[in-house]
């Protein structure tokens, strides 16, 4: 959208100085990277642990799981699983949205759509889980 | 969205071939990238017969002896010859790279040359670097300081302090790592690009400057800082061996820093 009344940079009439500046810096963006790093590294040992402990419930019934998911740790794990891989998830998507939607309109409902869809999903896995281990 | 394909106008078409002179024997082939904004016509790539042992050793080298003796037509920025303007910043083999810096031995086969990537081409091989330059004199690129120099020398540092300028004083603008950058050819209205942030890093790890709180402030956004996804094509390319990657990376590191 060539001339967009809120997109500076896009303004082709512009100075490229004033192109450049745009909208000026948005002071934001260092905790959306921080967060996307720290649920990296949290789902490295998150991960390990999920998949060794389905490994390990190989061939059980589902009064099996649910007595594994009863136990304290095993739950709380679960959960802190499941809100990293959705977190995470989200910020990482909207990076890749960020980059490659470049209509302002787009973008924003993509993004919408994006967090909506990850906390629905988030809340039915954490419900799911809490039916079973509570 | 991302364009995937060129537009029509910008279809790179077959040129002309200028056949070597008889009785050469060290014969190499350089396709180039043409393009005259005043024939209205599309690009086209024309193949050029060099005799190497006529010409020097570098891809300049073949470049000034195919516009002194062979096509005068032919548009490209050069000056210095050995590395520290930057102008003659394009890409060859595949590569970005200064062509004074390139020997043509260490290119497969014809040597393929065209326009830095991604940008406005102005013709032939010169690019339109206004919105890189633009970029730049947005971050501030110069000291800023309240405190006034002493009367009687310069602002002095540690040899310590010195240092950490280093690896980032060396940057001659040449643009190679911003027009080598994915992010920054998606994003290159808004993200700063490699060589700008590397520049603006200059000046944060400058010790006699005292602007580093705004400076951080003005680069904290999403799209100016932020685009950075670690590509590392920057690096890669970069022909004095500068590392802009890593100065992105401090940047990064020193805004989460200042928050605690």
């Amino acid at each position: 959208m060539a001339g967009s009344n809120n997109a500076p940079h896009r303004d082709m009439m512009r100075s490229p100085l004033g192109r450049a500046r745009g909208l000026g810096s948005a002071r934001a963006g260092a905790a959306h990277w921080w967060a996307q790093r720290l649920t990296a590294v949290a789902l490295v040992p998150l991960t390990l642990w999920f998949v060794c402990g389905v490994l390990r419930l190989h061939g059980a019934q589902q009064h099996d799981m649910v007595a594994w998911l009863s136990q304290p740790l095993p739950l709380v794990l679960m959960l802190a699983l499941i809100v990293a891989t959705f977190h995470h998830l989200q910020l990482g998507l909207q990076v890749v949205i960020e980059d490659y939607v470049h209509a302002d309109g787009c973008r924003m409902a993509s993004i919408l759509a994006l967090r909506a869809a990850c906390v629905l999903l988030a809340l039915a896995c954490i419900i799911s889980v809490l039916k079973l281990g509570l | 969205m991302v364009a995937f394909n060129l537009p029509l106008n910008s279809r790179i078409g077959q040129g002309q071939t200028f056949k070597a002179p008889a009785g050469a024997k060290n014969i190499r082939e350089f396709k180039i990238y043409r393009w005259n904004p005043d024939d209205g016509a599309n690009p086209r790539t024309d193949t050029y017969q060099i005799d190497l042992d006529t010409c020097g050793p570098m891809v300049l080298d073949a470049l000034i002896k195919i516009k002194n003796e062979v096509d005068p037509t032919l548009t490209f920025r050069r000056s210095c010859r050995e590395g520290i303007c930057g102008s003659c910043a394009m890409n060859i083999d595949g590569g970005n790279t200064l062509a004074c810096l390139k020997p043509i031995e260490d290119c497969k086969g014809a040597v393929k040359i065209s326009p830095l990537p991604h940008m406005p081409v102005v013709k032939d091989l010169v690019p339109d670097l206004s919105q890189v330059y633009a970029q730049y004199r947005s971050v501030e690129p110069w000291l800023q300081a309240d405190s006034p120099a002493p009367p009687d020398g310069e602002r002095l540092q540690s040899k310590e302090e010195r240092a950490k300028i280093d690896g980032l004083w060396e940057c001659i603008l040449c643009f190679c790592c911003s027009t080598s950058c994915p992010s920054y050819w998606w994003n290159g209205d808004r993200y700063l690009g490699p060589a700008v942030l590397l520049q603006a890093y200059r000046w944060i790890a400058d010790t006699r400057d005292e602007a580093t709180g705004q400076r951080l402030d003005a680069l904290e956004d999403p799209f100016k800082l932020y685009r950075c996804h670690t590509i590392m094509n920057c690096t890669d390319s970069c022909p004095k061996g500068l590392n802009p990657a890593k100065a992105i990376a401090e940047i990064k590191k020193l805004i989460v820093e200042r928050a605690g």
